[in-house]
């Protein structure tokens, strides 16, 4: 038996508006264009995607189950420019075969500079996910499955049952991440790792002409899941949703990949689908992954790399956290939203210099005509931040 | 291959950036084996020698063949496939009359004393080498002057070269012409009528980069003469691609884009360390001229000084517009945050790039711009205007529109206030650097020569 775990990642930051030296305001973000981009993004992925996962939930009489972790940026979003979305989601809560995942409300890189503010963003999050969708979260994701053994010990204390993370080569070495595995600093809390070979068929390749898998299918996919039984517990199939309809566009045939794979899973009798928490009550661990440095799901180095890369990024990353007790002090709610929402991962991945001058995902999800441009301006906002902060 | 090539200026006898370049290509051809004739109208006073052998044409008495055979002599080891002729003709483009007549009446009097010019520097630098190759001048050398003020009787000279450059082609041996920027495009048409070879121009401005939409007509009329007339028209970037397709009506299959480059300096060469100062140093450094954009550099600077202090800015340079800037910084009230330094040149230049934390080129237009390059490799942050053509080639530098002061001021802030902006500008500039290469630029010339006249089979 091998159980496919899919879980969703869903997630908009609020992109700032081009602020200068000169301004001296405190709106800081581009509400125009993330309205824009939230609406856009919902019409071509999230709407289609959760109409096609509710159908098959119900076609299935609940053997389809899969999980998602929404930012609290993206439900900010939803409630103020796709209301629809957000009910969309709720209705799929409703369905009792979908589970949320909790993590740092502003998708931020909170634990690696403050854990109180780190612990404070969780615990936001996980009310957060109680109210919208009357579940009480019970497995935990770092922002861009940033993950090393204090984040488990961190996420233990706050009592989850377990953590997802990237089943990275150069940490597995020759063990598959088709099984559970628990952090040696931890008495229960399991590991949930990223099948990402078969993550990314379906995440980046689904779509690629040149691929010599392509066109996939159902079945064939099917099939490369079904090798996994005998040799594994899970196939942990971890990607961002926007996949669906955004970055592998409707004619591509994501959308017919996605109606027609769990009828050809569960056709095997072999083979089912459990959300992350399910995944983790049915099997056991076999066995300790130690992760003394930092680890992600992002780029081929899969480290901070993309978000801490260069000094424009730790300068940045050092001092908006170097803003939190005069912030947290002043008491000023919206700013407190304000800096907060400056925490957001993306406003430093577009600072990154690793792949600018080849032009390539970077740029594609990128705002900003170059990192240089993006660090200024968010140097400039932050300069605004610390002033109000510093004034009562 | 060997290539017949036109020039008017190398290095040390420049005014902008055409030397450098030209000096950059033919070292560049010269190391992938292709064999350069450079014929050069250096009727300048030749005070200042460098590295390379220059040689006069026998002046038109002597046998061609001696003429040759002088100039393997005088072969330098830099440059094993580049002989240099100089023909005593006056092409100076930024020059009053005055200057122009000057330079006229020193051409004679050393035409008069001494017609057989020889240099010859077997390896070693000559002590009073006032400017070392590499070190461009990015600005007008021997005179002020605007782009637009074309001295003189400057056209009666371009004939003169003209005429000379197709009697040393008619004892030269080559497959290809090459001839560099409008007032040697008639020398190549003459050359090409001669000698059947095919020709190549090489744009490296345009007249309405220089003059604006105030055109000078006769300028224009030998450009697009020298464009249309060519076998094919290098342009030094995109930018200058599109000017010649949409101003001078060249067929778009004739054009081709190749980069300049940049030579980086030996280590022992330069002194490579910062001078440390206490004013952060922010440097305008080029002709001070409507094409370069300095009134917006002003302006800019206006804006930083309201929110930082301890800055200088630095416009270096001379040009047609240097007492209106006087002037302009006097009204913006910035006299005290600008030093104006007149035109400087060699290890000026270098020790300038050394002080300087930023430099800032707002050009209005820029065909290439070899100066940004040459700020990088001394290690300064660079700003430069979208309306450049080297902002095709650079990422890891800051960018604005031209007239955008009010970002400009934000950018030159923000390198100043964020050393880690400097930081990240410096190491990932540097490495950009090393892809521009002159070898490179020369192998996509030798690409464009072997297309025109394919080597025997």
């Amino acid at each position: 038996m091998a159980s496919v775990v899919f879980y969703f990642q869903v997630h908009q930051p609020y992109r700032l508006r081009r602020y200068t030296i000169f301004d001296s305001d405190s709106n800081y973000f581009d509400d125009k264009k993330n309205a824009e981009i939230a609406r856009k993004v919902a019409n071509k992925c999230y709407l289609p995607a959760n109409a096609v996962i509710e159908d098959l939930v119900r076609r299935h009489d609940g053997r389809f189950r899969v999980s998602y972790s929404l930012t609290g940026t993206i439900i900010d979003q939803f409630r103020r420019w796709v209301p629809e979305a957000l009910d969309s989601f709720r209705r799929l809560a409703e369905t009792g075969c979908v589970e949320f995942i909790c993590e740092t409300y502003y998708h931020s890189l909170a634990f690696l500079y403050n854990r109180r503010e780190f612990i404070t963003q969780a615990q936001l999050h996980r009310k957060l996910m109680q109210e919208l969708f009357g579940q009480t979260p019970r497995v935990f994701r770092n922002t861009e499955l940033t993950y090393n053994n204090d984040v488990a010990g961190a996420v233990e204390e706050m009592g989850f049952d377990a953590i997802l993370t990237e089943g990275a080569d150069h940490i597995l070495g020759y063990r598959s991440p088709n099984f559970i595995y628990n952090p040696p600093n931890c008495s229960s809390l399991r590991m949930l790792m990223k099948n990402y070979r078969l993550s990314d068929d379906i995440a980046f390749r689904f779509g690629n002409r040149g691929w010599a898998e392509w066109p996939m299918t159902a079945e064939k996919f099917t099939h490369w899941v079904d090798q996994i039984n005998g040799n594994g517990y899970v196939c942990n199939l971890f990607m961002d949703y926007e996949t669906f309809g955004e970055h592998q566009w409707a004619d591509t045939g994501i959308f017919e990949f996605l109606r027609t794979l769990p009828a050809c899973v569960l056709a095997t009798r072999k083979n089912d689908f459990l959300t992350v928490s399910e995944a983790v009550a049915r099997y056991p661990a076999v066995g300790e992954v130690d992760v003394p440095h930092m680890i992600s799901w992002a780029d081929t180095e899969r480290d901070l790399s993309a978000w801490l890369g260069n000094s424009m990024q730790a300068n940045a990353l050092h001092d908006v956290y170097a803003a939190s007790e005069t912030v947290l002090a002043n008491g000023n709610e919206t700013l407190l939203d304000d800096w907060r929402k400056l925490q957001t991962s993306d406003h430093f991945y577009y600072m990154c210099t690793k792949w600018f001058a080849d032009g390539d995902v970077h740029k594609y999800f990128n705002p900003y005509e170059s990192p240089y441009d993006a660090y200024i301006n968010y140097m400039n906002i932050l300069d605004n931040v610390r002033n109000r902060a510093a004034t009562a | 291959m060997r290539v017949f090539m036109l020039g008017w200026e190398f290095p040390p006898f420049i005014s902008g950036g055409l030397g450098t370049a030209c000096y950059g290509m033919t070292k560049g051809l010269d190391e992938i084996g292709v064999q350069v004739v450079f014929v050069l109208p250096t009727a300048v006073p030749v005070s200042a020698a460098s590295h390379v052998a220059f040689r006069t044409p026998a002046d038109l008495a002597s046998p061609e063949v001696q003429a040759v055979r002088a100039s393997r002599k005088a072969r330098t080891e830099t440059f094993e496939r580049v002989e240099f002729h100089r023909v005593p003709a006056v092409l100076q483009p930024y020059g009053t009359p005055e200057s122009f007549e000057q330079a006229i009446r020193s051409l004679e009097a050393r035409q008069a004393e001494d017609l057989f010019y020889h240099y010859s520097h077997e390896g070693s630098h000559p002590p009073h080498a006032a400017a070392p190759p590499p070190q461009a001048l990015p600005s007008g050398t021997f005179v002020s002057g605007a782009g637009a003020n074309y001295a003189g009787d400057l056209f009666s000279q371009i004939y003169r070269y003209a005429r000379m450059a197709t009697e040393i082609a008619e004892a030269s041996q080559f497959d290809v012409i090459h001839a560099h920027d409008w007032m040697t495009y008639p020398a190549g048409l003459a050359v090409a009528a001669a000698t059947k070879k095919p020709l190549v121009v090489h744009v490296h401005s345009t007249e309405f980069d220089r003059s604006g939409e105030n055109i000078n007509q006769q300028v224009y009329d030998i450009e697009r003469m020298g464009m249309h007339g060519a076998d094919r028209v290098v342009c030094v970037s995109y930018l200058t691609r599109s000017i010649v397709l949409s101003r001078y009506g060249v067929p778009t299959g004739k054009t081709e884009v190749v980069y300049n480059a940049v030579e980086l300096p030996d280590s022992d060469q330069w002194e490579m360390t910062p001078i440390r100062h206490n004013e952060r140093l922010v440097l305008f450094l080029g002709r001070v001229t409507m094409q370069k954009g300095p009134e917006y550099f002003l302006q800019a600077a206006a804006k930083v000084v309201q929110k930082f202090k301890n800055v200088r800015f630095v416009m270096a340079g001379s040009g047609d517009m240097i007492t209106r800037m006087i002037r302009l910084a006097a009204d913006l009230k910035i006299g005290r945050h600008v030093t104006f330094t007149g035109f400087l040149r060699g290890k000026d230049v270098d020790q300038v790039f050394r002080m300087a934390d930023l430099y800032v080129m707002p050009s209005v237009s820029e065909p290439f711009g070899i100066a940004p390059l040459e700020a990088i490799s001394h290690n300064v942050p660079v700003i430069i205007s979208k309306q450049s053509g080297v902002s095709e080639v650079l990422t890891h530098v800051l960018k604005v529109d031209f007239w955008d002061i009010n970002e400009m001021a934000n950018k030159i802030l923000a390198v100043l206030r964020h050393p880690p902006l400097q930081r990240t500008l410096r190491q990932h500039g540097h490495i950009e650097l090393r892809k521009l290469s002159w070898r490179d630029s020369a192998q996509q010339l030798k690409g464009i020569y072997e297309t025109m006249s394919p080597p025997p089979a």
